[in-house]
């Protein structure tokens, strides 16, 4: 990786307000996915309109979770797995402040697993888009809870002996009210999907099937990113509002995308002001406006 | 109240509103604590699902700008190293208090020990400097737990209490001062726009003002080693730069960080250093001997980290003996060899937890090394 210095006399990209642009080049491969997704991201947040400074990023470790490092928002590259508590702790702290993680499928869902479920449980009002890409990309290819059956990493060269997650469905099982994956391909119905998540009160969820070229894609003989670009694409199908439980991820056949939860349900902050106005006059003082927050 | 009320007690009046935590005896009438007090002055309490999330969440927290903390005790502080690494690494204000029982593992959960001084100093990978202080009754949990937020908002890292079982559950008098006569220190905020702002760019005294998350600074934090912007900076030279740094800010400062309370040093021959409650069966011990026509003395450690070595070199040059006494099978009598550098003999009192040290043992030591010739 590089220090990247200021770059000068390039024209204006158009997502330079909220671009390190002092910090490109990026640390991704070429033809990684991880580059789309991010865009997307971005062209969502901007989509908001929210004041960029009411906006924090929050990511684990890994490929993806160096994404924190080229938003231009107050931006949080934690430990590997901790993305989600950490995030917990400056929701809580600065309950105006509308939170999003980014993250790969090993951090949240392997170290990461245990506080996922809690964060969905507990309906903690943050967007998670989590960039799943069957392997641990940053270590070099392993297995991780995503991999398909069969699949090839550098841990499982026989192929992985591993049923995976249903992310969709845990997600939605745990209690998440927005529920969404798509391709890394599907550029558009990605980026209305988290601007949707964005705008969700609650726990939003989006998987992003994104691909790997360098080690996915290398050791399962996916040829070139674009060609892993249309290969994801191609094997998915469109089936929104199906049980998340139904909504496959089997790329040998086909990965069913859309969008599967959209529900209401009270926050973590909603139930906590509850129980405190209800017995508590002194909270009840403190807060006069408890609609105040998200 | 008990030691564990104090230290809630002495956090909120330092100023904390938000306290992230799991359930471990004998911490958990911290958390309990916490749990009733918090909302009632409008802060947060949340249980997590482990203490990995615990201490994750104080670091978010205290990004938020809320001054944060986690109680624990020995399982739940093995969990926390790897976060409190990185507490020390983004430079982030936040207390762990850790009510120690006897381990390894389960150990003896319901019962006192003091074995994790060395876990609190190197537990975390990598290097670094750390500051932990040791409390010898409730009061000084309420005392030393308002210092601990004092000293981990100026000095910008995770500052650790610890305290132990018998502490935890002892019942004393403690008495809460006016609220204006209790000294609070928050964290230096940047005064420069967010163009000139350079997030580790520390000032004289080594410290970087810190910008919370939504001040307007757009800040980059993170764990991996960086230069002045908080940008990932890969090579040995950012290293050696920013750890530098890191060490410096502590030992730079040990004279205003280290405080010990001395008893009767001016004349001592024996002198026991010792801390938490074990401080409490030294003190005993030491009155004792002086009753018994012995030149005894005592250095209690306030802090624990950074060690006084400069006070435990010069007292170790003009005295016959000093003992360490601790319950661990030798942990800070390793810190008090090294600075004694061989100027007088040391020994230890100690055993490996379960029950706190009989003065009588103690006493016992003490004459000893009264006796012999030097
Ligand atoms: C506690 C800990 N264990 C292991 C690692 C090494 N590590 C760094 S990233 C990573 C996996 C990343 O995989 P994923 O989350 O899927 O992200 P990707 O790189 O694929 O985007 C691992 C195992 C670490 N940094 N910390
Ligand atoms: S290893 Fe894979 S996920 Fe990581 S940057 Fe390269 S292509 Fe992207
Ligand atoms: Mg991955």
């Amino acid at each position: 990786m590089t220090t990247a210095k200021a770059v000068k006399n390039v024209p204006p990209h158009p997502m330079d307000g909220l671009l390190r642009t002092e910090r490109i080049p990026h640390i991704w491969c070429p033809g990684c996915g991880i580059g789309t997704v991010f865009s997307a991201v971005l062209a969502a947040i901007k989509n908001t309109g929210w004041d960029p400074n009411t906006i924090a990023m929050v990511s684990g470790i890994g490929c993806t979770g160096r994404m924190a490092g080229y938003i231009r928002l107050d931006s949080f590259h934690t430990t590997h797995g901790r993305a989600l508590p950490f995030a917990t702790g400056l929701k809580l702290a600065k309950p105006d402040t509308k939170v999003i993680i980014v993250s790969g499928d090993g951090d949240l869902f392997a170290i990461g697993g245990n506080h996922f479920i809690h964060a969905a449980r507990r309906n903690m009002d943050m967007t998670v888009v989590c960039v799943n890409n069957f392997n641990y990309g940053m270590t070099g290819g392993q297995q991780a809870p995503s991999t398909p059956l069969g699949a090839k990493t550098t841990t499982t060269v026989n192929g992985s002996p591993e049923e995976p997650f249903n992310l969709c469905d845990l997600a939605a099982t745990c209690g998440a009210t927005y529920v969404a994956r798509w391709t890394a391909m599907q550029v558009r119905s990605l980026r209305s999907s988290i601007s949707e998540a964005l705008e969700k009160r609650g726990f939003s969820f989006v998987e992003v099937i994104t691909p790997c070229p360098s080690s996915f894609g290398r050791r399962n003989r996916m040829g070139t990113a674009l060609e892993m670009m249309k290969f994801y694409q191609g094997r998915s199908v469109i089936r929104s509002d199906i049980d998340p439980s139904e909504a496959v991820v089997d790329i040998d056949r086909e990965i069913v995308v859309g969008k599967f939860v959209d529900i209401e349900r009270p926050t973590f902050m909603d139930h906590y002001e509850k129980v405190n106005r209800l017995n508590l006059p002194q909270w009840r003082a403190m807060h006069p406006d408890h609609q105040k927050g998200r | 109240m008990n030691g564990d009320e104090a230290c809630c007690e002495g956090a909120l009046a330092a100023g904390c509103r938000f306290f992230a935590g799991y359930p471990i005896t004998p911490a958990t009438e911290v958390a309990e604590s916490m749990s009733r007090r918090l909302p009632e002055i409008g802060g947060i309490y949340i249980q997590m699902e482990d203490e990995i999330a615990s201490m994750a969440a104080i670091l978010g927290a205290s990004w938020g700008g809320v001054k944060s903390m986690t109680s624990t005790s020995g399982p739940g502080f093995s969990l926390m190293m790897e976060n409190i690494g990185l507490g020390i690494c983004t430079e982030t204000p936040c207390v762990v208090c850790n009510v120690q029982r006897a381990g390894p593992s389960t150990g003896l959960p319901t019962l006192v020990a003091q074995g994790d001084m060395m876990q609190a100093r190197w537990g975390s990978h990598g290097h670094y400097e750390i500051i932990a202080l040791s409390p010898s009754s409730p009061q000084e949990m309420f005392d030393f737990t308002i210092r601990a937020f004092n000293l981990s908002e100026y000095y910008r890292l995770p500052v650790i209490i610890l305290a132990d079982e018998t502490i935890g559950h002892m019942n004393e008098r403690v008495i809460i001062p006016q609220e204006e006569d209790i000294e609070i220190v928050n964290r230096r905020k940047p005064t420069v726009s967010r163009e000139d702002y350079l997030p580790y760019e520390a000032d004289a005294d080594g410290i970087a003002p810190m910008a919370n998350c939504g001040d307007g600074y757009r800040i980059h934090v993170t764990g991996l080693t960086h230069d002045d912007r908080g940008y990932p900076a890969m090579d040995a030279k950012a290293q050696e730069k920013m750890i530098t740094r890191l060490v410096d800010k502590i030992r730079k400062n040990r004279d205003k960080i280290i405080r010990t309370q001395n008893l009767y040093l001016d004349d001592a021959d024996v002198v026991v250093v010792s801390y938490g409650i074990s401080a409490r069966s030294a003190m005993q011990a030491v009155r004792d001997a002086r009753k018994d026509g012995i030149k005894a003395g005592l250095i209690k450690l306030d802090t624990i980290w950074p060690f006084p070595e400069e006070l435990i070199r010069s007292v170790a040059s003009r005295s016959k003996a000093m003992i360490m006494a601790e319950i661990n099978g030798g942990q800070m009598v390793l810190e008090l060899e090294r600075s004694a550098f061989g100027a007088c003999p040391v020994s230890l009192v100690s055993n490996f937890g379960g029950r706190i040290l009989h003065p009588g043992l103690i006493l016992n030591a003490v004459a000893k090394a009264a006796k012999e010739k030097t």
